[in-house]
């Protein structure tokens, strides 16, 4: 018989499997569970968006487009970046769609990295960038942000981790899962200390709509940054379009070029329809998202409050649609609490460590769910907490 | 739309504290806009939204398109008034297109809907004609879905 495990390559077989998912796991053993742990929006696709795909469906021949995407996609990605930004990309040099971010993410670490080049990855943050970057034989390397410093880089922690090897920054703003935000001020100082090196910078910014009393601020704003910057956006978030896999990457056209010629043999273009889709995103659907946002606001005000008031310190998140309350008061670990609070209430929510070391004692709520459904979630913590504090 | 009476429109049982923790206020300014929108005659009363075959099984609702003759002076006015006092007329609005005034009626059966048309409503002086649908299924009100959940079909737990 075949023996699999000669089969696998050794690099694969040190991954670790996502934390999430083995919580995933268990939540779906336990009967009548009221999530609040997915990193996905409750609102269906806006209308205009639907019927420009069905329209792609019945007039257009669907086949592949450009490797790089649509034209007319790029075209409106460069000025929608430019209305946003005020930051300029060439569209038939400068930018790639792709299939998500997730994608985007994955061919640009790729095509930077050599093997031992460290990569800063700021932490807690989304669970992808490490393992990807060990496939190509970089060395991930955690600078952690603090709830005393509202989960933001500060200049002092990237310092500390900068080294002759380290070839790329992480940087995922608004951060899922704390919520954090970098404004102008906070990003000037790291500017600064990267601005005299090679080191790169990977702006994920799939969060950017989604931020709550001030607009969302881009590295790539700042001087000489734009040239040492991967920008990194998507529909999944602000579009409510998780399933129709689109996102894109903008940086100088250098880099795009070899970015490109990994998506070209991976995936060849992005979805077809889903592009046609995305153009009518761009220039109709402005409105929706406004509406969206202001959703996601009460609710997240709401959330803060509630946590607060229960005990559970919560720092008030400027962007994304988490919230990530310290637990650390009830004395349990994250998964402790979590896998607790899972049996005794049958609410879920994701343990911060699952997000790297740095968010143990944290635990990520997402509020991308009607109000309803957040307050019945809220009184059953409320009871699990008050049973703890009763039970001292 | 003011913020607080889209909630309030959501679900009115939310409580002040509540609204004040999604509205980034206190309560005790939530409740004195709410003081106010009732004073101002903004905010009427409060009601339940219903599915109304499982609350009275015995119930029906019509939707009467009334054709009058708008009177000297007034207008619609006078009739729809006169229209609006009845017990069973649940709601009454001022139309464009073909017809004037839409009629909301409930009632135990067809039978007693029919005879308050018949009797009431076509004899009012002034009713041209009237046109009597009932109503067999509600699907959404007021925002609210009536038949079934909006079922989430999203995983227990997402990156």
């Amino acid at each position: 018989m075949i023996n699999y495990d000669t089969v696998l390559s050794s690099k694969i077989k040190e991954i670790k499997p996502s934390g999430i998912r083995k919580f995933f796991d268990l939540a779906a053993t336990i009967d009548n569970v009221i999530s609040l742990g997915v990193g996905e929006p409750d609102f269906q696709t806006p209308w205009a968006i639907r019927k420009a795909a069905i329209d792609t469906l019945e007039k257009k021949r669907i086949i592949y487009t450009a490797n790089s995407g649509l034209a007319d996609l790029r075209h409106e990605i460069s000025h929608y970046i430019d209305k946003k930004l005020n930051v300029k990309y060439n569209p038939e040099h400068e930018i790639i769609v792709t299939v998500g971010g997730s994608e985007a993410i994955d061919i640009s670490i790729r095509a930077l990295i050599n093997p031992g080049d460290e990569v800063l990855i700021v932490e807690p943050c989304f669970v992808c960038y490490a393992p990807i970057v060990e496939l190509t034989g970089g060395v991930p390397i955690s600078v952690t942000t603090r709830l005393e410093d509202n989960f933001k880089l500060t200049a002092d922690a990237l310092k500390a981790k900068i080294t002759s090897k380290t070839k790329l920054l992480i940087l995922p703003f608004p951060n899922n899962p704390t919520g954090a935000i970098m404004t102008k001020e906070d990003l000037e100082p790291i500017a600064e200390i990267l601005r005299d090196t090679d080191i790169m910078v990977l702006s994920d910014e799939i969060y950017a709509e989604l931020t709550y009393g001030r607009k969302h601020f881009s590295i790539t704003q700042l001087d000489g940054m734009q040239e040492r910057t991967i920008l990194i956006n998507g529909f999944s978030k602000a579009f409510a379009m998780t399933g129709w896999r689109l996102g894109y990457l903008a940086a100088p056209e250098p880099l795009v070029t070899q970015i490109l010629k990994i998506h070209q043999y991976a995936i060849m273009s992005s979805p077809t329809v889903s592009q046609y889709a995305a153009v009518e995103a761009l220039i109709h659907c402005e409105r929706e998202v406004k509406n969206m946002v202001a959703e996601y606001n009460v609710r997240r005000r709401l959330l803060v409050d509630s946590f607060n008031k229960m005990g559970l310190e919560c720092f008030n998140p400027e962007g994304a649609f988490y919230v990530f309350p310290c637990i650390k008061s009830t004395g349990m670990t994250s998964e402790e609490f979590c896998e607790e609070l899972l049996n005794e209430q049958k609410v879920a929510v994701v343990p911060g460590n699952a997000f790297g070391e740095s968010g143990e004692g944290f635990i990520r709520v997402s509020y991308a769910y009607s109000l309803k459904h957040l307050m019945e979630a809220l009184k059953r913590i409320e009871i699990f907490i008050r049973n703890r504090k009763s039970a001292e | 739309m003011n913020e607080l009476i889209k909630l309030l429109k959501q679900n009115a049982r939310f409580s002040n504290e509540q609204l004040a923790a999604m509205l980034g206020t206190t309560p005790k300014d939530v409740a004195a806009q709410i003081e106010q929108l009732e004073k101002d005659g903004i905010i009427k009363g409060y009601s339940v939204i219903l599915d109304e075959n499982r609350a009275d099984k015995d119930m029906v609702i019509a939707n009467i398109e009334l054709k009058v003759t708008p009177q000297r002076d007034c207008g619609f006015d006078e009739l729809a008034k006169t229209v609006m006092m009845y017990d069973e007329v649940d709601s009454v609005s001022l139309m464009s297109g073909s017809y004037d005034l839409a009629v909301t009626v409930t009632g135990r059966n067809l039978k007693e809907i029919a005879l308050f048309v018949a009797q009431r409503l076509s004899t009012i002086e002034g009713v041209l004609s009237t046109t009597t649908h009932f109503v067999l299924k509600t699907y959404k009100e007021k925002g609210i879905f009536i038949q079934e959940e909006d079922i989430d079909e999203r995983g227990f737990v997402a990156p």
